[in-house]
């Protein structure tokens, strides 16, 4: 803490000694001044201290850059905190429009949290705000808790495929729910990845200290689980026991959409089932990066629920973990693979995590395979965000940059981690997408089959 | 086993970059680990070499930096490296910057003003800003924009007239033309000006649209009054700046030239792109978003080697192995150096840095005065590996860069990016040759 911080006495004389004097008054003396006296949840006055106001979050952030009536970053964390302070001050809308990519984090030389700044205000909104019955909170609803629809879609994939990709069902759900119709739905998988693993029979390696506990997210469970079936294959290659606990959505449309209570549940029951495993000596792994960033940041700054803490120091995204673990750079560079050129998009919540070269730099070890980083560019559709109706302009000019340097890179196919990200990148390129993991259970596993 | 590379380079400033930089050119393996972004985004973009001597009262500025190096003192990072240690980095940033600075024709100082409407001697200068030296006696107006509070045109044209330049120099403050809104970023106006939006502008009773750079010129032109140069605060683009000044000169007549800024500053933003472009062709491997809090202990028996980096990461502490190590993580301001009551630390390494017991030594009673505290920093022997407070080195891999270093005061004698820059070279070049003859 610096002497600024310290309260002194204005009475007291500038002699020296006096000062020295100040100094051995012992810490457990020290008594902080209550400025805002009312109690709350979330004390986030030391966040948003920190702020000196440079504004550098708010050149970082995507969704400003290309809308004039977002007022960025800085207005939504620090700022707004202070001006609410005042009981008559709502939050402002606009906090609706952050799409929780998290850039401003990454970006602030002073460290204040600003995207827990922006979870809160925008549950505070939700909570107190928003007309529970308007479109808008319904349709956000259903897409916070995509794995509720998600569920009952993949019970009859192929009828909700068919319906989904009906032009008339479309229609329906951009005027009665607000979300855009220019986006294919997702399909559904014939097989879910849950499915799959239990007529499999479970983990095929048993292993005492090699031990790590999926989460396979929503995505790889009902739509892609050739993601999720790949890492398996790959992890017990490496001889780790595989273990896929029950659970819930990570939370993250729930925070985007500042469906918090949504959210705490989901988390609750996430860390449940998880924490008693990593006492057991499991890691948790992640294919999805939005998902390891749920379980790694958001978690421990919103929510307390006992083990939080160990399953955020415990979580890892598949790849990194694999690659602290094995020499995976020898593996590969033995490797050979038939996939051809890549155009490699780090989704925000890979680049958060440290992680945002990680892929290329495994890929450029591999013969027959290669990965071309095209940039710092958003994709834009964030996760939940670029479905709804009022924010897909939005979201396709976040991404214009990106489709563009996917454009002028020698790949016809793309590659990312995170599911919407690579929604975002077919939609706006028509290459297929493909998940890093995918590429290394090929050289690394099908060979030896 | 885990992640591992021949040099790891900790900081992604000016000193951590350039070690990069010149490490993977050596042709060895490089990471460069960083906690955020780079905090070149709050750098002015100007390379300072040396301003003014330490403790010279105010006096100087320095017409040649290179002169005056032999007689700072022992401690300082530049008679560590010597003066051809600075010319070489000097070389490097020239290669790498290309036509995008000046400066380099002569040893002799620039002089640019800077928004405070302070005269800054600098050794490189954007190109941008070239037509606004000091040392240029024609007659400047420097263009303010009521919503981009941190330039007061008129207020800094004053400041640079009781300095005593040799020019008439004068203010106006006008709306930026178009319909921003009243607190948009200058990122904002910057794009605007690159892709030469079309804006709306209100005429007599009329509105009609005119692109960007034409309403500017627009706008300026009752103020010109005859002005030979017009200065702008640091936002004419961030990608074609070039084009964006061009239009600007054909349109009004004049020179057109940009005054530095502080945070968020596009110089430094369109700077971080040029060393970051470079060390992407020369192979480095970026890792960002976390902190390195500690080290590893090598491996060897009797070795006080480093083995390894670690980054936290929400409570996992996730190693990076390497065979040598740059310590470039800034000063008291970047967080390389920390302090609290008790003492004096470099948080990472553990390093000494030499500090008085009492902490009233630290600084002085002038505001301005000569502090201790800016000084603070690692010492090193000539391979700028830190010494412990016996004055041994203190791991035989570790090498420091930048505003880590003690014993130079960057505010004080403008010497901030050139320190950064030679130090840089010199501990990357030296890893790098470590690792090449082991």
């Amino acid at each position: 803490m610096s002497d600024a911080e310290q309260p002194t006495n204005p009475n007291d004389s500038n002699d020296v000694n006096e000062v020295r004097h100040e100094e051995t008054v012992s810490d457990d003396e020290f008594e902080p001044v209550q400025v805002f006296p009312e109690s709350e949840d979330m004390d986030l006055r030391p966040g948003s201290d920190d702020c000196y106001k440079c504004s550098t979050c708010d050149t970082n952030c995507p969704v400003a850059e290309v809308d004039d009536d977002f007022p960025g970053p800085k207005f939504q964390g620090p700022e707004q905190w202070r001006l609410k302070r005042k009981e008559d001050t709502d939050i402002d809308d606009s906090v609706m429009s952050c799409s929780n990519c998290m850039r401003c984090d990454s970006s602030c030389p002073s460290d204040v949290p600003l995207s827990q700044m922006h979870n809160t205000a925008r549950g505070e909104y939700v909570e107190n705000q928003m007309d529970k019955l308007s479109r808008e909170y319904v349709r956000n609803r259903i897409l916070a808790n995509y794995r509720t629809m998600a569920e009952l879609g993949s019970k009859v994939p192929r009828l909700t495929n068919f319906l989904m990709g009906n032009s008339l069902v479309q229609a329906v759900n951009e005027k009665v729910l607000g979300i855009t119709s220019e986006r294919e739905f997702p399909e559904f998988a014939e097989e879910t990845f849950r499915e799959w693993w239990e007529k499999r029979g479970g983990p095929q390696v048993r292993s005492e200290d090699k031990r790590v506990a999926y989460f396979h997210g929503c995505y790889s469970n009902y739509n892609t689980p050739a993601v999720g079936k790949a890492m398996v294959r790959l992890f017990e290659s490496f001889g780790y026991e595989v273990v896929v606990p029950k659970q819930r959505c990570s939370g993250t449309p729930m925070f985007a959409n500042g469906m918090l209570d949504d959210a705490k549940r989901a988390a609750g029951i996430n860390v449940e089932n998880f924490s008693g495993l990593v006492e057991e000596g499991y890691d948790i792994i992640a294919s999805c990066t939005s998902c390891s960033m749920s379980l790694r940041q958001e978690y421990p700054e919103l929510f307390s629920y006992d083990g939080t803490a160990s399953v955020a120091a415990h979580t890892y995204e598949a790849l990194e973990y694999l690659r602290l673990h094995e020499d995976l750079e020898a593996e590969l560079a033995d490797a050979e693979v038939d996939a051809g050129e890549f155009a490699y998009h780090a989704p925000c919540h890979a680049r958060n995590q440290g992680l945002a070269g990680q892929a290329v730099e495994l890929i450029d070890g591999l013969d027959g395979a290669n990965a071309e980083d095209v940039g710092d560019s958003c994709s834009g559709i964030s996760g939940t965000y670029g479905w709804k109706d009022e924010k897909y302009e939005t979201s396709m000019k976040i991404g214009a940059e990106m489709f563009e340097h996917m454009e002028e890179t020698d790949a016809e196919a793309g590659m990312t981690e995170c599911p919407t990200c690579a929604m975002q990148m077919e939609h706006g390129t028509g290459y297929e997408i493909r998940h890093p993991l995918e590429v290394l259970e090929e050289a690394l596993v099908e060979g030896s089959h | 086993m885990a992640i591992e590379d021949d040099v790891t380079v900790v900081g992604g400033g000016i000193a951590g970059m350039t070690a990069a930089l010149a490490a993977a050119r050596e042709g060895v393996d490089v990471r460069l680990l960083s906690h955020k972004d780079s905090t070149l985004k709050s750098a002015s973009g100007l390379v300072d070499v040396l301003g003014y001597l330490p403790e010279s009262d105010g006096e100087g500025p320095l017409s040649d930096p290179f002169e005056a190096i032999p007689q700072l003192p022992d401690a300082h990072p530049y008679r560590t490296v010597g003066v051809e240690g600075v010319r070489e980095a000097l070389a490097v940033f020239d290669g790498v910057v290309g036509d995008r600075y000046r400066g380099d024709h002569t040893d002799r100082n620039a002089l640019v003003p800077t928004h405070g409407g302070a005269v800054k001697p600098t050794a490189r200068y954007p190109a941008s800003a070239a037509a606004g030296l000091a040392s240029d006696d024609r007659s400047a107006l420097l263009v303010g924009f009521e919503t981009v509070t941190d330039f007061d045109a008129p207020l800094a044209a004053d400041h640079l007239e009781s300095a005593g330049v040799p020019f008439a120099a004068r203010g106006a403050t006008i709306s930026f033309p178009g319909d921003f809104r009243v607190d948009a970023k200058i990122t904002r106006f910057a794009d605007a000006l690159d892709a030469d939006e079309r804006v709306a502008v209100q005429g007599d009773g009329y509105t009609t649209e005119l692109p960007v750079r034409e309403a500017l010129a627009e706008a300026v032109k009752p103020h010109l009054r005859g002005a030979e140069r017009v200065g702008f605060p640091a936002l004419l683009g961030q990608h074609r700046p070039d084009e964006v000044r061009e239009s600007l000169e054909a349109e009004l007549g004049a020179a057109v030239f940009e005054v530095p800024m502080g945070p968020p500053s596009i110089p430094g933003m369109r700077l971080e792109g040029a060393l970051t472009g470079a060390c992407r062709e020369a192979g480095v491997r970026f890792t960002t978003g976390n902190p390195v809090v500690d080290y590893e202990e090598g491996g060897r028996a009797g070795s006080e080697d480093i083995a390894a980096v670690r980054v936290e990461r929400n409570g996992a502490a996730i190693p990076f192995h390497a065979d040598q190590f740059v310590l470039a993580t800034g000063g008291l301001v970047g967080k390389g150096i920390d302090s609290d009551r008790e003492g004096v630390a470099e948080p990472i390494f553990d390093c000494h840095v030499p500090h008085s017991g009492d902490r009233y030594d630290w600084f002085a009673d002038a505001a301005f005065g000569d502090h201790p505290f800016a000084r603070f920093g690692v010492e090193t022997d000539d391979d700028l590996r830190p010494l412990d407070r016996r004055g041994d080195v203190e791991f035989p891999n570790l090498r420091a860069a930048g505003a880590v270093l003690g014993g130079h005061d960057f505010a004080a004698e403008k010497s901030g990016a050139g320190v950064s820059l030679a130090t840089g070279v010199a501990a990357g070049r030296s890893a790098a040759k470590e690792v090449s003859d082991s």
